[in-house]
């Protein structure tokens, strides 16, 4: 398996030469892949799986949980990358809830292998707590929530709240990279892959830590995923408690068909979970249009927003900081204009 | 084992939440002279947690330590920590360099062998770097569980678990872990407190160590990543204001948004 793996790797990179690659005989990339109970892959590790086509290498998916082999038959059906050539699986369900101190053995025990120059994950929650851990076990440091590539070892990231953009060059051998996922498109079904499925090699080192997954509460919604959804409503202060923002934001969102976001402030005060958090701490998103009702604009919300295509924003203040990158703005009272604004959407449709 | 909790607790020296950084004319890093700067609020949320983790279990909590790695100006926020509660405190003067979280945790697991701790606190991220990597770091080097991007952090002083609460991306889950252990805060975890003047007279008589990197010197802290440049983002174009809900979805539909 491992020698048509490699030669095809030769093969391609005659097709996507840099000159990164004269010191890397044989380069390519595992991505590591997020699916949920029924087999689904994420939408954010379709992203990863994005970043790691640009990088022009072959890719090696890794799926973990008991799901693995489900989710293994779906990226198979419908590829999603034409570099994709191997899929691993590890049907386990000690990887169910992707436990940082069990999947960090797992994927460096594939890593060990030279070939494996770049290592892409979504930097979602699990992403997040698991990429540094297999740094620091490495002795590499990560590049982090990157949301481009400008070559194979050169990557740009946001600081700063999103206030600047570094452009970072990597000197190690390998390149642990977590993607924004609303920088890179979601990987698009495609024909089937051909990509070999096959067992993911045994980790040697089996975690002897102990952490146990007592419960999970899950914000059940029939709404797109706020990450990946093209339209989103956002809820913040100006909103002034859960009655209001449940009647105006909700019925917004379903006139458009959009998901719903929120600032800290609406968090906090308990309009919304804290799940539907938009900024630097909470959820990036990039949707084509982003509506923001009675949200002044902080920093700290735009570096979750700001490349949004379009930004709407209603709010009764006008030297509120967000008409200064609203794309259209209206000044006024939410309880007039947010109804009426859905009655007409709602026509519309 | 006797039954004690000592808690490692570090923080970091940031430019102030409130304040928009600015480029340096060379576009080599964030101006940083005459800018306000204040303990990272994802660590003052740890100082927090480490005190209320005593408050709650009195007789458990044998010490905090806030541990600080930065300029000599650092010491500021260690006093802020001490005077939020904690105990003693570790200085460890770095002077201008800009530490990696690899090199940051690699210090820190020194200080958490030297401190015996076994629970350690941190902010889920730094607002400057935004990596959010020194936790997990810390606990894969030391191999500790982490429980990553808490809410909720109770203590069972009877088994000497911890059942945290974490902010995952559907909502949340409850994990449990034994110590030693690694906990990040989220910032719905808690509400740090306000240090009152006495509290900040009476920490200036609490102890600092103060250490610089020449006292690790089995620790590497050269940068793995060269920051080629530092650029400002695409500004945005200033939009418009509209009059009526009619103009804007006329405008909406012009641009193809709905």
């Amino acid at each position: 398996m491992f020698p048509a793996f490699c030669r095809s790797s030769a093969a391609l990179r005659v097709k996507y030469g840099t000159s990164v690659l004269a010191n890397s005989r044989l380069a390519s990339t595992l991505v590591f892949l997020e699916s949920s109970k029924d087999g689904k892959i994420a939408q954010s590790s379709m992203s990863a799986l994005t970043a790691a086509a640009q990088l022009g290498f072959p890719i090696a998916a890794l799926l973990a949980g008991s799901s693995a082999s489900k989710a293994a038959e779906e990226l198979k059906k419908t590829g999603g990358s034409a570099l994709l050539q191997q899929i691993y699986v590890a049907n386990n369900e000690a990887y169910d809830h992707y436990f940082a101190e069990n999947v960090t053995p797992l994927a460096l025990e594939l890593l060990k292998e030279p070939e494996y120059t770049h290592f892409v994950v979504a930097s979602s929650a699990v992403g997040k707590s698991i990429l540094p851990r297999m740094g620091a076990l490495l002795d590499f440091q990560p590049i982090c929530d990157i949301t481009k590539i400008v070559d194979s070892a050169t990557f740009v990231r946001p600081i700063y709240a999103g206030n600047a953009l570094a452009t970072v060059k990597c000197l190690q051998d390998k390149k642990l990279i977590s993607i924004r996922a609303s920088s890179f498109p979601a990987a698009a079904a495609s024909e089937a892959t051909n990509a070999a499925i096959s067992e993911a090699p045994q980790s040697s080192q089996v975690s002897e830590l102990t952490v146990k997954w007592e419960g999970e509460n899950l914000v059940k919604s029939a709404r797109p995923d706020l990450g990946s959804a093209s339209k989103v409503i956002s809820g913040g202060r100006g909103l002034k408690n859960k009655e209001t923002f449940d009647n105006l934001v909700t019925p917004l969102a379903d006139s458009l068909g959009a998901a719903i976001g929120a600032t800290r402030a609406a968090v906090d005060s308990g309009f919304c979970d804290n799940s539907l958090q938009i900024g630097q701490t909470g959820k990036v998103v990039a949707p084509d249009l982003y509506i923001g009702l009675g949200i002044s604009g902080a920093i700290q919300h735009l570096a979750g927003m700001k490349d949004s295509k379009v930004i709407v924003a209603i709010n009764n203040d006008q030297e509120a900081p967000i008409f200064q990158v609203a794309d259209y703005g209206l000044v006024g009272d939410l309880n007039e204009i947010v109804p009426e604004l859905t009655e007409k959407l709602s026509q519309n449709k | 084992m006797s039954k004690a909790l000592r808690i490692l607790v570090p923080v970091k020296r940031v430019i102030d939440y409130a304040i928009k950084p600015r480029i340096n004319k060379a576009g080599t890093g964030v101006e940083k002279t005459g800018v306000k700067f204040s303990m990272n609020p994802f660590d003052d949320i740890a100082v927090e947690e480490a005190v209320r983790i005593r408050e709650s279990h009195k007789k458990l909590v044998e010490n905090i330590h806030a541990v600080s790695i930065g300029p000599a100006k650092a010491q500021d926020i260690l006093r802020t920590a001490l005077a939020k509660g904690a105990d003693t405190c570790t200085l460890i003067d770095a002077k201008e360099a800009e530490l990696e979280p690899l090199a940051v945790a690699k210090l820190l697991k020194q200080v958490v062998t030297k401190q015996n701790a076994n629970l350690v606190i941190l902010g889920k991220q730094s607002i400057d770097d935004d990596c959010n990597n020194t936790g997990q770091m810390l606990a894969g080097m030391l191999n500790w569980p982490q429980a990553t991007n808490a809410a909720k952090v109770e203590v069972d002083e009877s088994s000497m678990t911890a059942k945290v609460t974490r902010e995952i991306d559907g909502g949340e889950e409850t994990v449990s872990a034994p110590l030693p252990l690694v906990i990040t805060t989220d910032l719905r975890l808690n509400q740090p407190r306000y240090a009152t003047l006495p509290n900040l007279m009476k920490a200036k008589k609490k102890p600092m160590e103060k250490l610089t990197l020449a006292d690790f010197a089995d620790v590497s802290t050269e940068p793995r990543l060269e920051v080629l440049k530092l650029e400002e983002p695409p500004t945005r174009s200033a939009g418009e204001k509209v009059a009526t809900v009619d103009e804007l979805i006329e405008k909406l539909k012009a641009v193809k948004a709905i």
